[in-house]
C-alpha cells in the first residue's frame, strides 16, 4: 500500500472511512516519519503521547459510527497557537516555557471535528519573519534543495515549520497564521496549499497576538480540496472574539469543481514589479492561460496604491506588535530575569526574552506610536489602508470575482541570504500578499510550477470578502492544470 | 463659565485678590457584577487574585469583550448628567508599563468617548446654583493593586481590580473654590447613586478625584494648572485644594513661575507634594484597540435606557418644593440621598409634608449622624415615625410627648400606638381636669399671676408648671387657653 503520509486528507478521510487503515495507523505513520526527520527542524515539540491517545478515541468514534469530519486526520499546530496543557512558545525565549491552561478556538474546534495532533511546529519568532529564521529554536530546513545543490533552503515564514511539515509528509495539514504573508509565502516556498481566510473567518482567541488587526488563521495543505475540508473546520464565529463574523459556514468543499466559465478575473498591472524574475512572469502567464481556458474571462485591473502597502503594513503591524507584546515582562509567567528595581527586571527580561527582529518591530512601533509622531506615521499609514481597500472595492464592484496574482516575487532563497544588513530585503517578500491583510480579504496561494532550479513557485488568488468558495473553486482549475509538487526526500 | 466671581469666593493675597479655577476628573467605578471586558467578578473585598480572568492576567491570546451593562451605565450616567450620548466611539489603547497592568495597557477611550458635553447643577450652600460644564464621561479599565508590604525584597500584585470599569468623569474648569469643588462632588456622587451607575463609595475607592487647580488674577486668562491624583474623600479635596491654591499663590506672589506637573495630596501632613513634571509624563502612545470594533449603538437604545431613568435629585427636588411646598434648604437636603428622600416620602404619604420633612430633618437625620448611622440602618422605621406623626396630628399626643415616643421608639422599637396605650402617654384634653391644674397653680403662685398682668411673655412659666404637672401629657393648647382665661390676658 502506498505511505500512509502522502495521502491527502480528502484519501485518508476515504481510507478511514472504509476501515482500510486506522487513526492510529495514521498517526504512528506521521510519528515515525516526524522522527526521521527533525533535521528539518519543522516541529518544535513533538506530542506523540497526545497523538495515540487522541488517534485512538478517533478510532472509537469511527467504530462507534461518532466520527467528525476530521476524524483521525494528524496535523501540525504552529506554535503561536494556544493548546491546553502543551508548552506554548511562539518559538520566543520570553515564552520558552509557558504552558497554557487553555485551548486557542480554532484548535479546539480541528479537535472537537476529530483532528488528531502531532505536535507544535516551527515558525518566527511572534510570527516576525519571512524566513523563519528568527525562531528561538533556530531555523526551519526546507524540504527543498535546488537541483543539484545542497544548500539548505528557507521554508518561508512566518509559518515554515506548518509549510515545511506539509510538504516533507510530516502532517496531513497544518495550521498557520498569516499577518503579512506568513501562510501563502511559505506555502509558495514548499509547493503547497496555504490560505488565508477573510479577516473575521476564524477567531483569533487563544493565538499568541502580533498585530490584531491584520492576523487571521488559516491551513496548509498539499490539496486545494484538503483546504476547503480543513478550513470548514477552523472557521467560525465566535463570541469571545468581537472582530470575528457573525455568519454561517459554507460547506468550501462543495465549491470543488464549481464551474468559473464567465468569472471575471483580475490581473493586477502594479503586481508587475520592476525587476521581477522571468521565471516568475513566465508562471503568472500561465494561470492566466489556465483560468481562460476554463472560461473564465480575463481583465487588466489596477491597484494604484498598493506600492504603499508594504511601508504602510510595516508601520501598522510593528505599532500593533508594541503593544500586543507589553505583556511579556516577566511578571506573571515566561522569562523573568531579575534586575535592581522593577524597571531593570522589564529590560533585563525583554532584552533576553525576545530577539533582534522582534526588537527591532518593536522597537519602531513604539517610535510611530509616540507622541509628535503618531500622524505622521501610524495615522497616515491607516488611511493608506483605508484607500488600499477602496481600490479592492472598486475593483470587485465592477464584476471582479477574484484577482491573479505571483504569490512571492523568487523562488526560496539559501539560510542566512537575505537580511543579514538591510532587513528591508526580507521585507520585500511580502510585496504580494501584505495588501491581502490590509484590505481583510482572502487569499490562496498554490503551486502552479518549479522555477529553473527546481524550485516550486507559487500563485496566489485574492477573493471577495468572505467568497473563499470562489478561490478554492478557481483554485482547483490551476491545480488541475499545474499537477502537485513534492519534494525529493533528502533527510 | 466667566460670569463674575463673587468676591467672597477670592482669595486675599499680599497684594491683591487671587481667583483659584478648578476642573476635576472624577473616577468612578461602575456598578456591574463583571469587570469591563471580562466575566471576572467585581466583588469587593476578595481574597488576593481570586477574581482574575484569563483576560485579566494578559495571558497570550487573550482578547477583551465587552461587557454590555457597562456600556447601559455609561449611557445612563450620561443621561443624568444631560450630556450628549455618542452612537460611536471608540476603545484605545494607553501604553505604560507597571506590574498591576498585566497587558501593559489600559482600555481607555481616547479621542472618542462614549458621552459628550454636558452639566451638573450645584447647589451652594449659600443657597445659590452653579451650573458646572461636563466635558466628557468615558469608559476605562481599572488597574490592580501592588502590595509593597508583604515580603522583604519583592511586591507582591492582586489582580482582584484590575479590569473593573471605571467612568472617568471630567469636568470644565468651572469650579471657583474648594466648596464650590466639594459641592460639585457631593452633586455627582448624588445623581450616581439615584442613578445606580456607582455606589458612591469613596472609602472602598469607588469615587476618586484628580483635581486639576491654577490660579489667576480675577478676569485675567488661565494659571498654568497642577494636577492632583487621587484624592478619596470630599473632605481632602477641600483640604488639597485650599493648600494647593496658598502654594501657588505663594509662588507667583514671590515672582515665581507655576510648573505643569502632577502631585499628589498628603492628607497626614494636609499638603500636596510634585510626584512627577510635565517632563517627565508618560508618552501613553494611545492607539485604537484593535482587538475591538468601535463601540456602535443605536438612538432606540438610548431611549430606552432614558425612559426607564429614576427621578433625579434636581426633579425631586422641585417636586417637593413645587407640589410638597417645602423650603428649597429642606428639598435639598432631603434629596441628596436616595435612601432619605425615599424615607421621606414614605413619612410624608398621607401626611403633612412640611412636619415629615422637619422630622426627618431634624429628629431622624440628627440623631443618624450623632451616632454616625446611614438612614437604610435607622432604628425607626419610616412606618413608626409614620405613625408618631399620626398620633400627633389627631391629638392623642403632645410635640414633646413625641420627642420621648421617638426615643422609646428608637431605643426598643415597636409600635407607637400601643406604646402610647401602655404607657399611658395620651395627651391630657379633658379641659375640667386641665382646668383643675391650673386653678391650682395659679393660686399657689399669687405674685407670678400678678406679673403675668404687666408682662404676659410670663404665662410660658405657667405653661411649663402646668405641663410639668401633668406629666407633659397635657394638651397645650388647651393649657394655653385655660391660662389666658383664668389670668385674664
Amino acid at each position: 500500500m502506498t505511505d500512509l503520509t502522502s495521502l491527502t486528507i480528502a484519501e485518508a478521510r476515504d481510507a478511514l472511512k472504509r476501515k482500510t487503515v486506522s487513526a492510529s495507523e495514521l498517526a504512528d505513520a506521521h510519528l515515525r516519519a516526524i522522527a526521521r526527520a527533525r533535521a528539518l527542524n519543522a516541529y518544535v515539540l513533538e506530542t506523540p503521547d497526545a497523538a495515540r491517545a487522541m488517534a485512538e478515541q478517533s478510532d472509537r468514534r469511527i467504530a462507534s459510527g461518532e466520527a467528525g469530519p476530521l476524524e483521525g486526520i494528524p496535523i501540525g499546530v504552529k506554535d503561536l497557537f494556544c493548546t491546553k496543557d502543551v508548552r506554548t512558545t511562539a518559538c520566543s525565549h520570553v515564552l520558552y516555557n509557558f504552558v497554557p491552561a487553555y485551548e486557542s478556538t480554532v484548535t479546539a474546534r480541528l479537535w472537537r471535528d476529530g483532528a488528531v495532533m502531532l505536535g507544535k511546529t516551527n515558525n518566527d519568532e511572534f510570527a516576525m519573519g519571512s524566513s523563519n529564521e528568527t525562531s528561538f529554536f533556530g531555523p526551519v530546513i526546507s524540504p527543498w534543495r535546488r537541483k543539484g545543490a545542497n544548500t539548505p533552503l528557507v521554508p518561508g515564514g512566518s509559518s515554515g515549520g506548518s509549510a515545511a511539515a506539509v510538504a516533507a509528509n510530516l502532517c496531513l495539514a497544518a495550521t498557520g497564521t498569516d499577518t503579512g504573508g506568513s501562510i501563502r509565502q511559505p506555502a509558495a516556498f514548499t509547493g503547497i496549499v496555504g490560505i488565508k481566510p477573510t479577516y473575521g473567518r476564524c477567531s483569533r482567541w487563544g493565538i499568541v497576538a502580533f498585530a490584531s488587526s491584520l492576523d487571521q488563521a488559516g491551513p496548509f495543505t498539499r490539496t486545494v480540496r484538503d483546504g476547503a475540508i480543513i478550513l470548514r473546520s477552523m472557521a467560525g464565529h465566535d463570541p469571545r472574539d468581537t472582530t470575528s463574523a457573525d455568519r454561517p459556514v459554507p460547506d468550501y468543499e462543495a465549491a470543488i469543481g464549481r464551474p468559473v466559465k464567465g468569472m471575471r478575473i483580475g490581473i493586477p498591472k502594479e503586481y508587475r514589479v520592476e525587476g521581477m524574475a522571468a521565471e516568475i512572469e513566465e508562471l503568472w502567464e500561465h494561470g492566466i492561460a489556465w483560468l481562460k481556458g476554463a472560461g473564465a474571462e480575463i481583465v487588466e485591473i489596477s491597484l494604484p496604491h498598493t506600492k504603499y502597502a508594504l511601508p504602510a503594513y510595516y508601520i501598522v503591524a510593528p505599532a500593533e506588535a508594541s503593544s500586543n507584546l507589553a505583556r511579556y515582562d516577566g511578571v506573571r509567567y515566561g522569562l523573568r530575569e531579575p534586575g535592581r528595581d522593577i524597571v531593570a527586571m522589564y529590560e533585563n527580561t525583554r532584552a533576553k526574552g525576545f530577539g533582534k527582529e522582534v526588537r527591532r518591530r518593536v522597537m519602531i512601533g513604539t517610535y510611530v506610536l509616540s507622541a509628535g509622531y503618531y500622524d505622521a506615521y501610524y495615522l497616515r499609514a491607516q488611511k493608506v489602508r483605508t484607500l488600499i481597500k477602496r481600490d479592492f472595492e472598486e475593483v470587485f464592484a465592477r464584476g471582479v470575482s477574484a484577482i491573479l496574482t505571483p504569490a512571492t516575487p523568487t523562488a526560496a532563497f539559501g539560510i542566512g541570504e537575505k537580511g543579514g544588513a538591510d532587513p528591508i530585503e526580507m521585507y520585500l517578500n511580502d510585496v504580494f500578499t501584505v495588501t491581502v491583510n490590509m484590505a481583510g480579504l482572502p487569499g490562496l496561494a498554490l503551486p502552479a510550477g518549479l522555477s529553473p532550479e527546481g524550485l516550486p513557485l507559487g500563485l496566489q488568488l485574492i477573493g471577495r470578502p468572505f467568497d473563499e468558495e470562489t478561490l478554492f473553486a478557481l483554485g482547483e482549475v490551476i491545480e488541475q492544470a499545474a499537477g502537485r509538487f513534492a519534494p525529493q526526500p533528502w533527510w | 463659565m466667566n460670569a463674575p466671581v463673587k468676591p467672597t469666593k477670592l482669595i486675599k493675597g499680599t497684594d491683591g485678590d487671587w481667583e483659584v479655577v478648578i476642573g476635576m476628573e472624577i473616577h468612578a467605578q461602575v456598578t456591574s457584577r463583571s469587570k469591563l471586558f471580562s466575566g471576572a467578578s467585581t466583588a469587593f473585598g476578595g481574597a488576593p487574585n481570586a477574581h482574575v480572568s484569563l483576560v485579566d492576567a494578559a495571558m497570550p491570546g487573550m482578547l477583551p469583550v465587552i461587557n454590555e451593562e457597562c456600556i447601559r451605565q455609561a449611557v445612563r450616567t450620561g443621561l443624568g448628567l444631560k450630556a450628549k450620548i455618542n452612537l460611536k466611539s471608540v476603545f484605545d489603547r494607553k501604553n505604560y508599563f507597571y506590574p498591576d497592568l498585566p497587558p501593559g495597557y489600559q482600555i481607555s477611550q481616547y479621542k472618542s468617548p462614549v458621552v459628550g458635553e454636558g452639566e451638573v447643577v450645584v447647589d451652594l450652600a449659600d443657597g445659590a446654583s452653579v451650573t458646572v460644564g461636563i466635558e466628557r464621561v468615558h469608559l476605562e479599565q481599572d488597574a490592580g493593586k501592588s502590595l509593597h508590604d508583604q515580603h522583604p525584597t519583592m511586591s507582591f500584585v492582586d489582580l482582584n481590580r484590575s479590569g473593573v470599569a471605571l467612568m472617568e468623569i471630567v469636568s470644565k474648569p468651572d469650579l471657583r473654590s474648594s466648596e464650590d469643588a466639594k459641592a460639585f462632588v457631593s452633586k455627582l456622587r448624588s445623581i450616581l447613586r439615584y442613578l445606580g451607575t456607582c455606589d458612591g463609595d469613596m472609602e472602598k475607592g469607588s469615587l476618586r478625584a484628580d483635581v486639576n487647580v491654577s490660579v489667576r488674577r480675577p478676569g485675567a486668562p488661565l494659571g498654568t494648572r497642577c494636577e492632583i491624583k487621587n484624592v478619596n474623600s470630599i473632605r481632602f479635596i477641600g483640604q488639597a485644594i485650599e493648600y494647593e491654591a496658598r502654594r501657588q499663590i505663594e509662588i507667583l506672589e514671590e515672582g515665581g513661575a507655576i510648573e505643569q506637573e502632577t502631585r499628589l495630596f498628603d492628607p497626614d501632613k494636609g499638603e500636596t507634594r510634585s510626584m512627577r513634571s510635565k517632563e517627565e509624563a508618560h508618552d501613553y502612545r494611545y492607539l485604537p484597540d484593535p482587538d475591538l470594533l468601535p463601540l456602535e449603538f443605536d438612538q432606540a437604545f438610548v431611549d430606552a435606557l432614558r425612559a426607564g431613568l429614576p427621578e433625579l435629585p434636581d426633579q425631586k427636588k422641585a417636586r417637593f418644593t413645587e407640589a410638597m411646598g417645602l423650603s428649597a434648604y429642606d428639598a435639598g437636603v432631603l434629596v441628596a440621598e436616595r435612601e432619605t428622600a425615599d424615607y421621606f416620602e414614605a413619612v410624608a404619604r398621607g401626611r403633612d409634608p412640611k412636619i415629615a420633612a422637619n422630622w426627618v430633618i431634624n429628629e431622624l437625620t440628627g440623631r443618624l449622624n450623632r451616632e454616625g448611622r446611614p438612614i437604610t440602618e435607622s432604628p425607626v422605621s419610616a412606618d413608626q415615625l409614620g405613625a408618631i406623626l399620626d398620633l400627633m396630628a389627631e391629638g392623642t399626643i403632645s410635640g414633646r410627648i413625641a420627642k420621648d415616643l421617638f426615643e422609646i421608639v428608637w431605643a426598643e422599637g415597636g409600635d407607637p400606638r400601643r406604646i402610647v396605650d401602655e404607657r399611658g402617654m395620651k395627651q391630657v384634653t379633658d379641659r375640667g381636669a386641665i382646668a383643675a391644674v391650673v386653678d391650682e397653680i395659679v393660686a399657689a403662685n399669687p405674685d407670678k399671676a400678678a406679673q403675668a398682668k404687666e408682662k404676659p411673655a410670663v404665662i410660658g412659666w405657667f405653661v411649663g408648671q402646668v405641663m410639668k404637672s401633668s406629666g407633659g401629657k397635657a394638651n397645650p393648647k388647651a393649657v394655653n387657653d385655660l391660662l389666658k382665661q383664668k389670668l385674664g390676658l
